[in-house]
């Protein structure tokens, strides 16, 4: 596997996360719970398919499909994404936790990213820092809020923590090329990733009151970075390219 | 109060119809009493003062600030934001608004009038350091 294969699939992987997980939060356009919170969400949702666009031009500059069509025209098995970003948005409590453990994962690697080697792609990742940082307050707010407020709040926080956490570790899946991206200086690899990743989110969930799964009950549900997804994903690519397939030049 | 009114929304937007939205009375009042409204000031640059731009509405000092990041950060350049319980702010009466009433007649404390600012402006124009000499304005 040469430099330019190993980047790529590491591209995939960040811009098909963002690209499911803001078209999922996006779901909650004009259903949140309140009125600020509504804006806030949807305003997230659509930095993430920002985010993703910007990584869909790196990998057309290396040769792959306009972002468009690399967005819009595949079918499942050939999205890198991990299985956490594509499960259905369920109760709030679900996407708030998700919103958490997936951004604070997301500012973890784009931090590291500021560093790589390849240029464009640390440009990217500056640019986005800030921008990713708000979206860890913003999710680190609602969780001390949730997890810390009412016994049925915390309840449902930790019921969510307990049944998604091996879920949120399948986010670390490791590619072919981890071994490449570090020697090359491109990434730090999901090894160290999930390392400093649980360093930051294991005392800002003690701080909220809640626990995470014991160690030894750790299970990584892997499969999404290798285009093995739950059913779940298909039908939300079917309705987001709804209007795409009907007229792949339409324009809005 | 929802209990014969079972039937959910159906709507064109798969989110909606998802949502399961009853198509009765819904919205529980009594869950948002204990919100407050937050008065929004917004900065612009360091330095700069902190403006007021609204308010939001929200449970603490904590999720203020993020909604008001979200109302009023969002299209414009911003630098600081603050957020102070509208509970704190003390207010003059609308009923007493007589006591302005006369201010716009003292055009002699407002320094847009004053005839000095034509030679400031000369200076600025000019671009002269504060030590060089001015010519004395013909007014």
């Amino acid at each position: 596997m040469n430099n330019i294969t190993a980047l790529k699939e590491l591209l995939y992987k960040i811009a098909d996360d963002q690209l499911i997980i803001g078209h999922r939060n996006s779901e909650w356009t004009g259903l949140g719970p309140i009125l600020e919170e509504d804006i806030a969400f949807s305003s997230m949702a659509q930095d993430k398919i920002g985010q993703s666009e910007h990584i869909y031009n790196l990998l057309h500059q290396l040769g792959e499909a306009e972002p468009d069509t690399v967005a819009f025209t595949r079918n499942a098995e050939q999205f890198h994404n991990s299985q956490l970003t594509e499960l259905p948005i369920g109760e709030y409590d679900f996407s708030l936790l998700r919103h958490f453990l997936f951004d604070f994962a997301e500012y973890i690697r784009f931090g590291n990213l500021r560093e790589s080697s390849y240029q464009p792609l640390a440009q990217v990742a500056k640019k986005f820092y800030g921008e990713i940082k708000y979206h860890t307050m913003h999710a680190n707010t609602w969780i001390y809020q949730l997890g810390t407020g009412t016994q049925e709040s915390h309840d449902r926080m930790q019921n969510v923590l307990d049944n998604y956490w091996n879920t949120a570790l399948g986010m670390f899946e490791e590619g072919p090329a981890e071994e490449l991206l570090i020697s090359e200086g491109i990434f730090m690899g999901e090894k160290a990733l999930r390392g400093k990743w649980l360093e930051v989110v294991m005392p800002l969930l003690e701080k909220s009151s809640l626990k995470v799964p014991e160690a030894d009950t750790w299970e990584p549900i892997v499969g999404g970075r290798t285009g093995k997804h739950t059913e779940h994903l298909q039908p939300l690519l079917s309705e987001m390219t709804e209007v795409y397939a009907i007229d792949p030049s339409a324009d809005w | 109060m929802a209990t014969e009114n079972n039937k959910t929304v159906d709507s064109l937007d798969p989110r909606i119809s998802r949502a399961k939205i009853s198509s009765g009375e819904t919205s529980d009042m009594d869950n948002l009493v204990h919100f407050q409204t937050y008065e929004v000031f917004h900065q612009k640059k360091r330095g700069a003062q902190h403006q007021h731009v609204g308010i939001v509405h929200a449970p603490n000092p904590d999720m203020a600030l993020l909604y008001a990041k979200e109302q009023y950060a969002r299209r414009e350049q911003t630098a600081n934001l603050w957020v102070a319980p509208s509970s704190c702010i003390s207010a003059t009466e609308y009923a007493d608004d007589d006591i302005f009433s006369t201010t716009p007649d003292k055009l002699y404390r407002n320094p847009a009038t004053y005839k000095v600012m034509d030679r400031i402006k000369a200076f600025k124009e000019r671009g002269m350091k504060s030590t060089d000499q001015i010519e004395k304005s013909p007014h």
